[in-house]
């Protein structure tokens, strides 16, 4: 018998994760709501969660009222008996509704956790099956969260942090909700700052600018270019279609010391048109990459059926595989917009005239200790926002363009 | 006879395609030609120079001369004024000379001390050696040249034209070529230490994002509620500019207004703010054993694998739902526990597109440079190469230096990657 295919086991240790996982978010969560200091009681909650889970594996049939109301008080108890009574360690005194609150929240949802998890698993001995789908189970449950929660993070604290006055933010830093009946001009300071003050208009307008001729030079270039190799003879076909993404792996690093001194030379480095030219070169190989692949899906027939009718190849392009091709067409310049408006490198290398700077490179401007922090998540929310509504918008699309190309990052 | 015609025309048409298809790549060729390859060749070019920031600006000296007799009248004695100007505003000029030849029939009766007449020479020449010039500095030099026969100045000018040679600092076109770069590379201590910092954090970097990709992917497998919404949730790290995530990283482990740190501090963990990025190391107790944690280092990684797990995740899962699922329910059917499955089912699978993600990944994280200059700017231990190279290029303004480091990079890399394609496995190459 092994110890950790019993139900037994493996009910406890899905109690004390999930009690002690909810114990945490939840203390947090009160921190951040009312700004009161809660001192953390791991080991407690984990004894108080893997007897509880014990409850949870020991009784059956595990569904009914009085089976979830036993359970919830149960569960209750062992939490307040661990932590004397105190579930919640304020280091002030607390209202009492405020502490029932967060225990009741704690408390069903450890519930709740534990038995979508725990099921119809026996107490005793399990097969071997049931009691990894089990475990794999309470790992996704535990993953799931975690991912929501790590990503959902960083952008939560951009937007609030954005929202706020200079005074709120040095008064309690943890304060993260949202005050809206501030008013809008108040909420929305750091924005209307940013577009009357800090140029920010412009720098948008450059960074569209940008990254949507990089679009229209990559398509020009790459559309003829993925014809040529996916229909036309040459000699040096294969050969080009296999090399062409390697260029995608040079890294932008060795270029820039070169690029800054050739263009520095002939004028092109303080400009957007250097731009224009550095980005469509980074872009074309993935594109060219793309379409072309694309461009061999589409039947042969087609091109020989339009070459008999009298066509050109030009209007075979124009006319049959452009048509034919739109939704990849529409991912690759969905991916080329993206990588151009996202970056940094040489726009923070080859830009020094203000009214030349994109949204990149204007961010960067705002860091220093003079410019407050609400500005500058202000500014990477203005940044982030259009490309994040492409994406949700065109998600199917740049999905299969992100997982064709995107071997950048 | 007919035959052999078609056989011509086929000929032609080969022939016309092919032109066509060079036409049609023309454009893409030069393009990457000029902005891809010319630059890799420049950057080592360029590491082999001893070239600064500055000596980008090419510098020039302006000179005039100047008639200071009366030009439209005959005289035997003409006195001339060389006016010379360092017209940039930043660099000087140094060993600043001219030379000028002495009109025939004239002799030199008077000149500036710093000019020499060089009478060996024939035609004489006036020397003169200015020294050095500092930016915007000028001066002039006056001579009197004494005319066997009254001449018109006018028509001297024309004649004689000042030859101006100066030090000059552009030595990017020069074919003077010096290893010095790479010898103080390879000799300072700081450069392996940053080799050593990049290997960590190209290793753990990749192997973390790869992980975590691995763990979103088995979980976005099954099918619940909400699961497309949650998908393209998780691909926002990814798609979001990296000058925005990177900057509210930095917010939320600021050590002063940082939310982390008033938590921790609120909760009781830390007793002082931990300055997240901005401090090298923190001493960490793990079972007893008291050790070192590079802190800045580690949450540059962290970074990294937030930020790039989505697109690991986004392979994986492509990759996984292709599997038929048929071949699962057999399995299940026999009796196979989901690890068994996961083991001798799903990773068999996707091992191929593990092992190009990694190639890949790790090219592309060895290559980063914004993430850990937006995040640390190099400082407390996480100055990778590629920040190395930024670091001495326009930090230090030593672009040859810069562009030895940036060399090394791509040696590195090409190795790295060679390595890899080696031993890629090749049905999934």
């Amino acid at each position: 018998m092994k110890f950790w295919m019993t139900g037994l086991f493996g009910a406890m240790v899905a109690g004390g994760v999930w009690t002690v996982l909810w114990h945490v978010i939840i203390s947090i969560l009160a921190v951040l709501m009312w700004g009161i200091p809660v001192s953390l009681q791991i080991a407690s909650t984990l004894i108080a969660g893997m007897l509880a889970g014990a409850f949870v594996v020991s009784k059956y049939p595990r569904k009914g009222y009085t089976y979830n109301l036993l359970g919830l008080t149960i569960t209750a108890f062992l939490i307040l008996i661990f932590t004397f009574g105190q579930p919640f360690k304020f280091s002030t005194e607390m209202i009492d509704w405020k502490a029932h609150l967060l225990l009741f929240l704690h408390v069903g949802f450890s519930w709740w956790c534990i038995t979508s998890v725990v099921k119809d698993i026996k107490i005793g001995q399990n097969q071997k099956y049931l009691i990894e789908k089990f475990y794999l189970n309470l790992l996704w449950g535990l993953g799931l969260i975690i991912f929501l929660l790590i990503v959902f993070v960083p952008f939560y604290i951009m937007i609030v942090t954005s929202l706020k006055s200079q005074q709120s933010l040095l008064l309690n830093p943890l304060d993260l909700s949202v005050d809206f009946r501030a008013g809008y001009s108040k909420l929305f300071g750091s924005y209307i700052e940013l577009f009357t003050e800090y140029n920010f208009l412009t720098y948008l307008l450059n960074s569209f600018l940008v990254s949507i001729s990089t679009v229209a030079i990559t398509l020009i270039f790459s559309i003829p270019g993925a014809y040529a190799v996916s229909r036309l003879r040459f000699p040096g076909r294969k050969w080009f279609s296999g090399s062409i993404l390697t260029i995608y792996l040079i890294p932008a690093i060795v270029l820039v010391i070169p690029l800054y001194a050739l263009f520095s030379q002939i004028g092109l480095r303080n400009s957007l048109l250097g731009l224009c030219v550095v980005y469509p070169a980074t872009t074309i190989p993935v594109a060219l990459y793309m379409l072309q692949g694309y461009f061999s899906s589409l039947p042969r027939e087609l091109d020989d059926a339009a070459l008999i009718d009298g066509l050109s190849r030009a209007q075979i392009i124009t006319k049959i595989a452009l048509p034919l091709s739109m939704p990849a067409i529409a991912s690759v310049s969905l991916y080329v917009f993206m990588i151009a408006w996202n970056e940094f490198l040489f726009a923070f290398m080859f830009l020094d005239d203000v009214n030349l700077f994109t949204l990149s490179r204007g961010i960067v401007s705002l860091d220093s200790s003079e410019v407050p922090r609400q500005h500058l998540m202000a500014g990477s929310v203005v940044a982030t926002i259009p490309v994040l509504i492409i994406f949700l918008w065109f998600e199917r699309y740049l999905v299969s363009g992100l997982t064709t190309g995107s071997v950048k990052g | 006879m007919e035959n052999r015609s078609s056989q011509i025309n086929a000929g032609a048409l080969v022939r016309r395609e092919r032109r066509l298809a060079y036409k049609l790549l023309l454009p893409t060729f030069l393009l990457v030609l000029g902005v891809v390859l010319f630059p890799l060749f420049a950057n080592f070019w360029i590491s082999f120079k001893p070239v600064l920031l500055a000596d980008l600006r090419s510098p020039e000296l302006s000179i005039r001369e100047k008639v200071l007799s009366a030009s439209e009248t005959k005289s035997d004695i003409v006195r001339l004024e060389y006016r010379y100007r360092n017209p940039s505003k930043k660099y000087n000029l140094t060993e600043v000379k001219f030379d000028d030849r002495v009109p025939d029939g004239a002799s030199v009766q008077e000149v500036d001390p710093r000019c020499k007449i060089k009478v060996d020479l024939m035609p004489r020449v006036i020397s003169c050696e200015l020294g050095a010039l500092e930016p915007k500095a000028r001066g002039r030099v006056a001579v009197t040249l004494a005319f066997y026969e009254p001449v018109l100045a006018r028509q001297l000018l024309l004649k004689t034209k000042p030859e101006a040679s100066f030090q000059t600092k552009n030595v990017l076109t020069s074919f003077e070529f010096t290893l010095s770069n790479y010898f103080k590379l390879f000799s300072s201590a700081e450069f392996w230490n940053v080799l050593k910092i990049t290997i960590y954090y190209t290793v753990f970097g990749t192997a973390g994002a790869l992980l975590m990709g691995l763990f979103a992917a088995q979980i976005m497998r099954s099918v619940f509620p909400g699961r497309a919404i949650v998908r393209g949730f998780l691909l926002f790290p990814y798609v979001a500019p990296v000058i925005a995530v990177a900057f509210s990283w930095v917010v939320l482990f600021d050590p002063f207004s940082g939310v982390i740190n008033h938590l921790l501090i609120e909760m009781g963990e830390i007793k002082q703010p931990i300055n997240f990025f901005g401090q090298r190391t923190v001493e960490v107790e793990l079972f007893g054993h008291k050790f070192n944690l590079p802190l800045a280092l580690s949450m540059v990684i962290l970074f990294e694998i937030w930020r790039y797990f989505p697109l690991s995740f986004l392979f994986i899962l492509a990759r996984m739902q292709s599997i038929p699922k048929d071949v699962y329910e057999a399995a299940e059917m026999d009796g196979a526990s989901p690890l068994q499955q996961f083991w001798f089912l799903s990773l068999p699978n996707i091992v191929g597109i593990l092992a190009i993600l990694f190639l890949l990944r790790f090219i592309w994280t060895f290559n980063k440079f914004d993430d850990i200059f937006l995040l640390t700017g190099g400082n407390a231990g996480t100055r990778t190469l590629t920040v190395n190279v930024y670091e001495q290029a326009f930090a230090v303004s030593n672009l040859g230096a810069g562009a030895a480091v940036a060399s090394v990079v791509f040696a590195i890399l090409l190795s790295v990657s060679g390595i890899f394609i080696y031993f890629l496995p090749k049905d999934h190459g």
